[in-house]
């Protein structure tokens, strides 16, 4: 009865345990790990010494397709300087209600000052708390980004170690010949990231990045591509 | 004749305790329902949540059950928006006219009431005996089909005075569809109606409980109409039902992916939430007519304790196996083309319950008469077929005439 076989698919799917789509809860396996290159909410970084990385050339806010960054560059003060180079970013403001997370920002720096962390769980909910000043995006004095109050952290130990690194494909030209070099400065808390592993075909394999597969139901189901 | 001839408690005396007793049911019928559409909107959220792998609400209250009222609340809330070109007295009224009729029709449903020995589906409210459904009026199922017919203006005047495009498909598809359907669905109702000879539906009901068929006298069997009509009736109402009620498989009144909302696009607010209600509502009281009409509604063997209870568990298991299809084919079929709905209407449904319903009439014609039923049966099963071969005979002709006046149109010489 072809008709009718429709019927059995769906009927069977009711007693499949367990469900393909999970409660959005930590430890019940809801949550799932995030992909490395994941483009959550902005830092901006500083050097190991803890000056800021950002010199203000504003080529972040040139390049953003939504037109979300703000950003005003000033002399450093000759007593006191706040970036290594000539100027520093004076005002940094990106707003969240435009930002499309595109990291063409994070391509753009010269500096490696701005990049994306693994935290994209921050619902505000008013106009102001959606534009990050300088305040709220330059990483703390141990390197890690700094906490808002409306910002869901429940799975920070899992994403730390990813959450102020510089990724990029493979290479800062994306060449191959770039894999296994280290291309960028060290930063605060952190120090000088390991060179990433590209996607050549005879590069060894990363390990233990990807992210596992959800639990898949028996390999005799001949519909199991369907139910999205 | 009496509009409530029928009703014991309307039976002599007519006081004020009548008054209010027919009152107090109104309101608890008219509860009964909302309670039942807010629960019914949650059960096939879940549902079909399940049977296609997902989780569904589960943030509002145990289970998600209150979603429903979140959404409504936060419905009634939102403004309250009427396009400036749209004609605004019909666009107020529209919701109405499809919420009001979905209330209307199931006052005539029996829900519940012992249909067993003497007590012919009565129970006892404050020391008067009186069915347990809201009105019983002798004309209960031209009621019901006269209600889905006004069904259709709240649909279509909906669509119509939007005064935007999506919402006019919309509507046109729905008034066509309806139209279409409605005939199949009359004409299945009507091989109810000759085998119970009457239009009531408590009528209806009581004629379809007691003992059972076949060899087993009471533990055949049951005397469902489902049975006694021959399935074909009841399948077919099932399918013309789903069709009227706009449901999947035949939901291109809203199809998403073609019309964005259909009919309802412009809508915002309480008035939309009206539709998304009698959308629902539909659904229960479909399953409530079908249940009347082909189950047997509240009739059933009462095991212990008081009868009209039991009815209220029979009717309400039953309900839920058709609430239960009607999810399951939402998540089972996809949506007709829209020349396949009017195919399958006009060319299979209204076709074979025209024959069906001749056959149901000729073997009760030749039980009146004392005709030898097997060549009742056998002249009418001919009859049927024949009829059907022309049928198919003038379609295909009528194709074959279609398709060379195409190919003429297109100059390509057959």
């Amino acid at each position: 009865m072809g008709y009718l076989d429709g019927f059995r698919v769906t009927f069977k799917k009711l007693f499949e345990f367990p469900r393909l789509t999970r409660s959005y809860v930590k430890n019940e396996g809801g949550k799932r790990e995030k992909p490395e290159r994941l483009h959550g909410r902005h830092v901006l970084n500083r050097y190991e010494d803890g000056m800021e990385k950002c010199i203000g050339c504003e080529l972040c806010a040139g390049v953003c397709p939504a037109r979300c960054i703000y950003v005003r560059g000033a002399d450093n003060p000759l007593d006191n300087p706040v970036s290594p180079g000539e100027r520093y970013g004076f005002i940094y403001e990106i707003n969240y209600l435009r930002c499309i997370h595109c990291d063409l920002c994070v391509e753009a720096c010269p500096t490696e000052a701005i990049t994306e962390s693994k935290l994209f769980e921050f619902s505000f909910t008013n106009r102001s708390d959606a534009i990050y000043t300088k305040a709220e995006l330059v990483v703390g004095d141990d390197g890690r980004p700094k906490q808002l109050p409306w910002e869901d952290w429940t799975d920070i130990d899992a994403v730390e170690a990813n959450t102020s690194a510089w990724m990029r494909a493979t290479a800062p030209n994306g060449a191959a010949e770039f894999e296994g070099i280290v291309a960028w400065a060290g930063e605060l808390g952190y120090g000088v990231k390991p060179a990433e592993q590209g996607q050549s075909v005879d590069a060894p394999a990363t390990p233990a990045e990807s992210e596992p597969e959800p639990a898949e139901e028996p390999a005799d189901d001949e519909h199991a591509g369907e139910h999205h | 004749m009496h509009l409530f001839a029928l009703d014991p408690l309307l039976v002599g005396d007519f006081g004020w305790a009548e008054v209010g007793i027919v009152v107090l049911k109104a309101v608890f019928v008219f509860a009964l329902l909302l309670v039942a559409v807010m629960l019914m909107i949650w059960f096939e959220r879940k549902l079909i949540a399940d049977m296609q792998h997902r989780l569904g609400p589960n943030r509002a209250g145990p289970f998600g059950l209150l979603q429903t009222l979140a959404d409504g609340t936060k419905l009634f809330f939102k403004e309250d928006l009427i396009p400036d070109r749209a004609d605004r007295k019909v666009f107020v009224l529209a919701p109405y006219l499809s919420l009001v009729p979905a209330f209307v029709t199931f006052s005539v449903i029996p829900i519940g009431g012992g249909f067993n020995g003497e007590k012919q589906g009565t129970f006892e409210l404050f020391g008067k005996e009186t069915y347990m459904q809201l009105a019983d009026p002798p004309i209960g199922v031209l009621l019901v089909l006269a209600m889905s017919s006004i069904a259709v203006y709240g649909v279509m005047l909906a669509g119509w005075s939007s005064g935007s495009k999506y919402p006019l498909l919309g509507a046109v598809r729905a008034s066509a569809q309806m139209v279409s359907y409605e005939a199949a669905l009359g004409l299945s109702v009507v091989a109810v109606v000759l085998l119970a000879g009457s239009l009531s539906t408590h009528d209806i009901v009581l004629h379809q409980s007691g003992g059972g068929y076949g060899l087993f006298g009471d533990f055949g069997l049951p005397r469902w109409n489902i049975i006694a009509t021959g399935i074909v009736p009841f399948v077919i109402f099932l399918i013309a039902g789903t069709a009227e009620a706009n449901r999947p498989p035949f939901d291109l009144v809203e199809a998403e992916q073609e019309l964005v909302g259909g009919f309802n696009t412009e809508y915002a607010s309480i008035r939309f939430a009206f539709f998304y209600m009698a959308e629902f509502m539909n659904t229960v009281t479909l399953s409530a007519i079908i249940v009347t009409l082909f189950l047997g509604g509240p009739a059933g063997p009462t095991i212990v304790g008081p009868a009209w209870l039991w009815g209220v568990v029979w009717f309400f298991l039953k309900l839920m196996v058709f609430l239960f299809t009607f999810v399951w084919f939402r998540a089972t079929l996809p949506r007709f083309r829209y020349d396949q709905l009017m195919n399958l209407g006009w060319k299979v449904l209204i076709p074979l319950s025209l024959g069906w319903l001749l056959l149901l009439a000729a073997i009760r014609i030749g039980d009146d008469r004392d005709w030898e039923p097997w060549i009742v049966v056998a002249a009418s099963f001919g009859v049927l077929v024949l009829g059907w071969v022309a049928i198919t005979a003038a379609l295909r002709v009528g194709q074959a005439r279609h398709a060379e006046e195409e190919a003429f149109d297109e100059g390509v010489v057959v």
